[in-house]
């Protein structure tokens, strides 16, 4: 069943243990570490092994990243390393910081199974830097787990509702 | 000299430099930012010159088609009924709206929205009019058929229009491009493909900056360290030896015509005949064989130049094809002289497995396209250059020198972006 077609009370698998507001005050949580560029913070919202993937803008629901050509698909190591890169003033994209405002909206939960629940939100991040404000939208699913009290990311996947890059012209931020 | 490159170009529409006796290459910042120069752009060299469209394999069964817009031109690719590709202005012979609207697809036919005008697709008008609107042969002498571009050819399934009908054949136009073309064409037994999922971006800044950055080693080093800190981390701190190694061994080739290559081997893993630590021996294993297969199908000369060497090629004026740790096809158009519309793809061989291909296109992604860990810096740089050139009136040269008076010029040089600036100023400056 597509994400449209269910009722935003339907949960496929067992009911979660937490309620859909801690899912979101965890969801504005993130989006406020990520303005506030507290990317050590961010990173450590992540588990040993998660991942983080950006398709193609327009890219099916089901795109594999060993199969067609994403924008990001880090594994654990790679994100790692974006984070350093985004931290050092030689990641020239993103020095000066631009000032970013990630908005998350329409937040529901899909479904649990043993890897955690798939929790969906629509997106609106704004990222402003030499002299323009430039805007990506879309819906990202994060696949959260409880670990001993605290949510913590299994994998992000950021689905870009939009054409292509233009006028975005790169993806140097965190979505 | 001195004195003159302190002034602006003078009004003789001369923009391009070069003085050996002083070992001077100079190109005149004007023309990245003029819109005129650009107008004279589009007429001297986009309505001119070969420029790359697609590649055969997006157009996989007989009556696929995708649109694309090349240099400011709507147009349809396809493949008829017989398979035969083809290349036609997006645009109804009727009233002119776009017949075909969606990005690809499979079309025995295409029927304009607007009034309904209809097209085989082999672009032969086949709409019934209804009595007495018509004279009865309509359209009978195809004048109302689907235009084609001037000219459609291609060379070892890369497709490139012309839209000038007396243009010299792709073939020439080509020159020793074609060589490098081989080189990446002939990396499986299986052929190449290009892989699903391409990506399009934007760059505010003039199109030849683009080029110039496409296979501009110099630069790697100090732009891109944020991607050499993490390949050191990747593979062990033998990449930055091998980074110094390859500035002495690289090459930077003409192949005439404004076409240019630099050639060298560089620290990263290539999905072809490289390995990296970080793959494991399973990944050497899949290596070495590949290797064998090179070997026994071209010999091992032409085996070790594929395997081994990592190349940047610009084709005149706007296709890149960068054979580094994966394969990039790379084609942009001016939208004005300020903004580039960039296409770029991954191309791969045909039935790769999967596990080659997750290296291949994680390869890709770690260095390569706007969520990379290099090109959003290279867009910064070209985007931060054409800022600054609105200084020319002031502060008008680009200093384009680097290892001009050597007879072997390197990755590190800027040999290659000679060979497209003189392509340039023959095709845009008037001759004396």
């Amino acid at each position: 069943m597509s994400d449209t077609l269910k009722k935003s009370s339907e949960v496929r698998g067992v009911e979660p243990k937490l309620s859909r507001d801690q899912y979101e005050d965890f969801l504005y949580n993130e989006a406020a570490l990520l303005d506030e560029w507290m990317l050590d913070d961010w990173f450590d919202l992540f588990i040993e092994g998660a991942t983080y993937e950006v398709p193609s803008a327009g890219a099916p629901n089901d795109a594999d990243s060993s199969e067609s050509l994403f924008y990001i698909a880090d594994d654990y190591f790679r994100l790692r390393h974006r984070v350093i890169r985004l931290k050092s003033k030689q990641a020239h994209s993103e020095w000066p910081r631009s000032k970013t405002v990630h908005t998350v909206n329409n937040v529901r939960i899909l479904e649990t199974n043993s890897e955690g629940v798939t929790v969906t939100s629509t997106f609106i991040t704004y990222r402003s830097k030499n002299q323009v404000t430039h805007t990506f939208v879309g819906r990202h699913y994060h696949v959260l787990r409880d670990v001993d009290g605290e949510i913590k990311i299994v994998s992000k996947r950021s689905m870009l509702d939009m054409e292509n890059l233009r006028p975005q012209g790169r993806i140097s931020i965190i979505v | 000299m001195a004195t003159l490159l302190k002034t602006v170009p003078d009004s003789r529409n001369k923009w391009v430099i070069e003085d050996r006796s002083k070992g001077v290459f100079k190109v005149a910042r004007e023309a990245f930012v003029s819109e005129e120069i650009f107008a004279r752009e589009r007429e001297r060299i986009f309505a001119k010159c070969w420029l790359y469209l697609g590649h055969a394999t997006e157009l996989k069964e007989a009556s696929d088609y995708l649109t694309r817009n090349v240099a400011g031109h709507e147009l349809i690719f396809n493949r008829d009924r017989k398979g035969n590709y083809n290349a036609f202005f997006n645009v109804c012979p009727h009233r002119g709206a776009m017949i075909a609207k969606d990005k690809c697809g499979s079309a025995l036919g295409f029927k304009c929205f607007y009034h309904g005008w209809a097209f085989n697709n082999n672009g032969k008008f086949a709409t019934r009019m209804g009595d007495g609107f018509y004279p009865e042969d309509f359209g009978k002498d195809g004048s109302v058929d689907l235009v084609r571009v001037a000219k459609l050819d291609e060379y070892r399934g890369f497709y490139f229009v012309n839209f000038d009908a007396d243009a010299v054949g792709l073939d020439e136009y080509l020159a020793d491009s074609k060589d490098i073309f081989d080189l990446v064409a002939d990396q499986s037994p299986n052929g190449m493909e290009v892989v699903g999922g391409g990506q399009e971006y934007s760059v505010n800044a003039n199109w030849k900056l683009l080029l110039e950055n496409s296979f501009d080693g110099y630069h790697a080093e100090e732009t891109h360290a944020t991607y050499f800190e993490y390949l050191a981390d990747y593979i062990g701190d033998e990449a930055n030896d091998d980074l110094a190694s390859a500035k002495v061994q690289s090459r930077a080739y003409d192949l005439k015509n404004g076409h240019a290559v630099i050639e060298g081997s560089a620290p990263w893993g290539r999905p072809i005949a490289r390995t990296i630590p970080s793959w494991g021996e399973e990944g050497a294993a899949d290596i070495r064989a590949m290797r064998v297969e090179l070997e026994q199908r071209l010999g091992a000369e032409k085996a070790h130049r594929i395997a081994d060497g990592d190349r940047n090629m610009g084709v005149f004026p706007n296709l890149v094809i960068n054979d580094i740790m994966a394969i990039t096809i790379r084609t942009f158009y001016p939208v004005s002289a300020g903004l580039i519309h960039v296409n770029a793809w991954a191309f791969a061989p045909i039935n790769e497995p999967k596990k080659h291909r997750k290296r291949r296109l994680d390869n890709f992604l770690e260095f390569l396209g706007p969520g990379g860990f290099a090109t959003p810096d290279d867009v910064e740089a070209l985007e931060s250059a054409h800022r600054g050139y609105g200084n020319a009136q002031y502060a008008p040269w680009n200093d384009i020198s680097r290892g001009l008076l050597k007879e072997k010029p390197t990755n590190f040089d800027e040999e290659q972006m000679r060979c497209f600036w003189r392509e340039w100023a023959r095709r845009m400056e008037d001759q004396a």
